[in-house]
């Protein structure tokens, strides 16, 4: 049993367990009290000051993020000195920060602004300092812009990018008043470790990290009369868009979305998930293969675990990190960059547009798609095969702009030709979800019969848990897969890179010998990407990540190999998994980086 | 192997693989090569199987840490807090930008001495004072200093 101390808060008693601290005991009595360097994923920093609190009967006033309730505590929060202690904070912290509210990203959805909102400021405070301050503005990177004259130092990027991913690619540099945020000697991010998975993004209180924003270029394309502009919408997108309108996490907005596009002017409204089925396709043939070669066939160079590669930042973290098993990882590309070779290739012919006047747009949870789009070798079908990505959170803002009352909107479907999917591809966005979705067809193809799951539902490979493994046993496969007959199928799944670095570090150590691992950067998969809505933590990617089950159980078809469209793609145009024109299309390779 | 490869090599062997072995390790970078460069933060990172942004932030915390150019092989610091400078600290400074034809910041050209400026060195009450490297110089006048700096000069000659 665990023990139980007894406090007052603001004169409520509440009695919380040992090792509560005082803002989650006042959370849990509905006291808000406020924080900045706080966040419910990291560790504790302590360093903004904004959360203090006064402790009847003693003199310091106390950051309740960092402190525990002791047994007879007596704090009050909001007492005249709290007030004014923190109304100085606050106005110390703006006395260094470029606050051009009205012309920052983070406008309305920052942190700092919301906290300055709650007090008055006047000229009476400090001195402001940003025009002796050298801060510099990085827009380098493909996915991420940076901006240190609106950093509040909290370091709420730099424990994201160590704890949850493990990575350090952003760190506190010098000291005193030239401390700053930094990647290594101050290198643009896309040429460091960095991922560009944002989840430093997703949880910087200000506009001092935010996504490069390509929102008006798609604008420019939609307004451009002689474009022919397709857009595809992640699976994770559907089920997060709607908490920017004030729906709770996990509402499902499929229809609303599709809606809200085809107003906003887009051609032809487009579904990731397609070309997620059609991942599975490919990806599902190159394990076969790999099996067929190893196991028949005897070739000792086949690499396992063979591993997903839709995840971009798991792809550059494995070139920065793992540079030597680039091999194991699937040459697939992501369904974003395979609907977009496919998009002015298959597509551009079947509706007979020249594939120069299509611009291919996508909606994605994440900012690593960013830099994915703008790979040089992303060049497959001649063009630039997505020339625009924006998050789930510029898509919100494109509605606004365009006075969509998106809670009003009739429900509408995905335009044909791409926009067909199965749950399999609806899953993609959970952790696990490519694991199952490839495990529902590659037992289906190599038995002829469905996976011996439940309704289709791997239960093992879902859920939060870090690192899941799961394996099944293949028993009278068809005659062309006999060499499979009881081999343990053996996969595993991680999401979150500091996980992933762990099952890296095991196949390296032959620790482990699975056969396919899936692994997604983000912590719970694309559900909790970097360009999804503000707040992300763990409740609410559970909330989410509940939502694409549910869609997947409602979606008729359920299994990749069974969409009517992946059928037609093959029959009409790329002929089989793994063939010539996949190859040329669908697949790639990957480059060696640096260490730091 | 390059020789900055060579030396974190050395390095890691003696004071080992672990976190706690990052700054020894690049304080005698600093000591060997008068500057911890691009090249040799991604060694030690390698070496300690740490990220090189955090290598780079510790070295950039310390002053006595140099990431940019090198340094000479004699590194001047000048205190430049309040009662240094009331007892003349700007005065030692002229003297030995007169003397070495570099200002605070720089280097001779013949790498020699870099001069710098520095925090409170603790020796409030004999100021003004330096340090050259390790060695505390105190109660300094424009002569005293010119007689050090020979001094090293001297030393130098007689290693010839
Ligand atoms: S970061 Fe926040 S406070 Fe600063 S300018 Fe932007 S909106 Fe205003
Ligand atoms: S970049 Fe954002 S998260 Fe990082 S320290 Fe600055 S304000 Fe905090
Ligand atoms: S984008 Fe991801 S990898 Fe890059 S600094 Fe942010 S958290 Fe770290
Ligand atoms: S939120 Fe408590 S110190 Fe920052």
């Amino acid at each position: 049993m665990t023990t139980k101390v007894n406090c007052k808060i603001d004169n409520i008693s509440v009695s919380v367990e040992q090792g509560t601290t005082i803002l989650e005991a006042a959370k849990k009595i509905n006291i808000k009290v406020p924080t900045l360097c706080y966040h419910e994923d990291l560790c504790v920093a302590g360093n903004c000051r904004v959360c203090i609190v006064e402790q009847v009967g003693t003199d310091r006033l106390l950051p309740s993020c960092a402190t525990p309730v002791a047994e007879g505590m007596e704090i009050i929060t909001n007492s005249l000195r709290v007030r004014n202690a923190r109304k100085r904070i606050i106005e110390l912290l703006i006395s260094e920060h470029n606050a051009d509210c009205t012309k920052c990203f983070k406008n309305t959805k920052c942190e700092l602004q919301s906290l300055a909102s709650e007090y008055i400021f006047n000229d009476e405070g400090f001195i402001n300092l940003v025009p002796y301050k050298n801060y510099k503005e990085v827009h380098l990177s493909p996915s991420i812009s940076k901006d240190d004259s609106k950093c509040i130092r909290c370091q709420r990027c730099v424990r994201t990018c160590s704890e949850l991913q493990d990575i350090s690619a952003l760190t506190v540099a010098y000291k005193g008043a030239n401390m700053k945020i930094s990647t290594f000697f101050e290198k643009p991010m896309y040429e460091v470790v960095c991922t560009n998975c944002g989840q430093c993004v997703n949880r910087c209180p200000t506009g001092a990290l935010v996504e490069r924003s390509y929102i008006d270029q798609v604008w420019d394309a939609i307004y451009d009369s002689k474009k022919h502009v397709v857009v595809q919408t992640a699976p994770a997108v559907r089920i997060a868009l709607g908490e920017s309108f004030g729906l709770p996490p996990g509402a499902i907005v499929t229809g609303q979305m599709v809606a809200a596009l085809k107003r906003l002017g887009f051609d032809s409204v487009l579904d990731t998930d397609f070309s997620a089925d059609l991942t599975i396709m490919e990806e599902g043939a190159e394990l076969l293969n790999r099996l067929r070669m190893s196991l028949k066939e005897n070739d000792t160079t086949v690499r396992f675990p063979m591993a997903t590669s839709c995840s971009p930042g798991w792809v550059k973290f494995m070139e920065h990190a793992y540079p030597e098993y680039l091999d194991n990882l699937s040459s697939a590309k992501s369904p974003q960059q395979m609907f977009g070779a496919l998009a002015k290739t298959y597509y551009a012919r079947k509706r007979n547009i020249d594939p120069k006047n299509i611009v291919s747009v996508s909606v994605m949870p994440c900012t690593a798609k960013k830099y994915e789009a703008n790979r040089p070798e992303m060049h497959a079908s001649g063009y630039k095969d997505v020339d625009y990505v924006v998050t789930t959170r510029e898509l919100a803002m494109m509605i606004k702009q365009a006075g969509i009352d998106f809670l009003a909107l009739p429900e509408d479907d995905y335009d044909s030709l791409m926009g067909e999917s199965s749950g399999a591809g609806v899953i993609f966005g959970a952790t696990g979800g490519v694991m199952e979705a490839a495990l529902r067809t590659v037992y289906e193809l190599v038995t002829g019969r469905e996976v011996p799951f439940e309704h289709l539902n791997i239960l093992p490979v879902r859920g939060m848990e870090s690192v899941k493994e799961a394996s099944i046993v293949i028993n009278n496969p068809l005659p062309e897969w006999d060499f499979l007959d009881g081999v343990e199928l053996k996969t595993c799944v991680a999401h979150g890179l500091s996980n992933a670095k762990m099952i890296m570090e095991k196949v390296k150590r032959g620790e482990v010998n699975y056969h396919f691992i899936e692994v997604m950067a983000c912590p719970g998969g694309c559900i909790g990407g970097g360009g999804q809505p503000i707040p992300t933590n763990y409740v609410i990617r559970k909330k989410r990540t509940d939502a694409i089950y549910s869609e997947d159980e409602g979606k008729p078809i359920r299994k990749s190999h069974e969409n009517p469209e992946i059928k037609m793609v093959y029959d009409d145009f790329l002929k089989e998994p793994l063939g010539h024109k996949s190859h040329k299309l669908l697949h790639t390779h990957y480059t060696p980086r640096n260490r730091y | 192997m390059s020789d900055v490869k060579q030396i974190v090599h050395n390095l890691t062997n003696q004071y080992g693989k672990s976190v706690e072995s990052l700054l020894p390790i690049l304080q005698n970078i600093m000591e060997i090569n008068h500057v911890i460069t691009e090249e040799a933060m991604i060694e030690v990172a390698r070496e300690l199987d740490i990220s090189a942004a955090e290598v780079f932030g510790t070295a950039t915390f310390y002053s006595f840490l140099n990431t940019s150019k090198p340094y000479g092989k004699y590194i001047i610091r000048v205190c430049k807090t309040i009662t240094c400078m009331m007892h003349g600290k700007n005065q030692i400074i002229e003297e030995i930008e007169l003397m070495l034809k570099i200002k605070p910041g720089e280097t001779t050209h013949d790498r020699l001495f870099t001069l710098l400026e520095t925090n409170c060195l603790g020796q409030c009450h004999q100021g003004p004072a330096m340090l050259i490297n390790d060695t505390p110089y105190t109660q300094l006048t424009p002569s005293k200093v010119r007689d050090i700096i020979n001094s090293y000069l001297v030393l130098e000659v007689s290693n010839y």
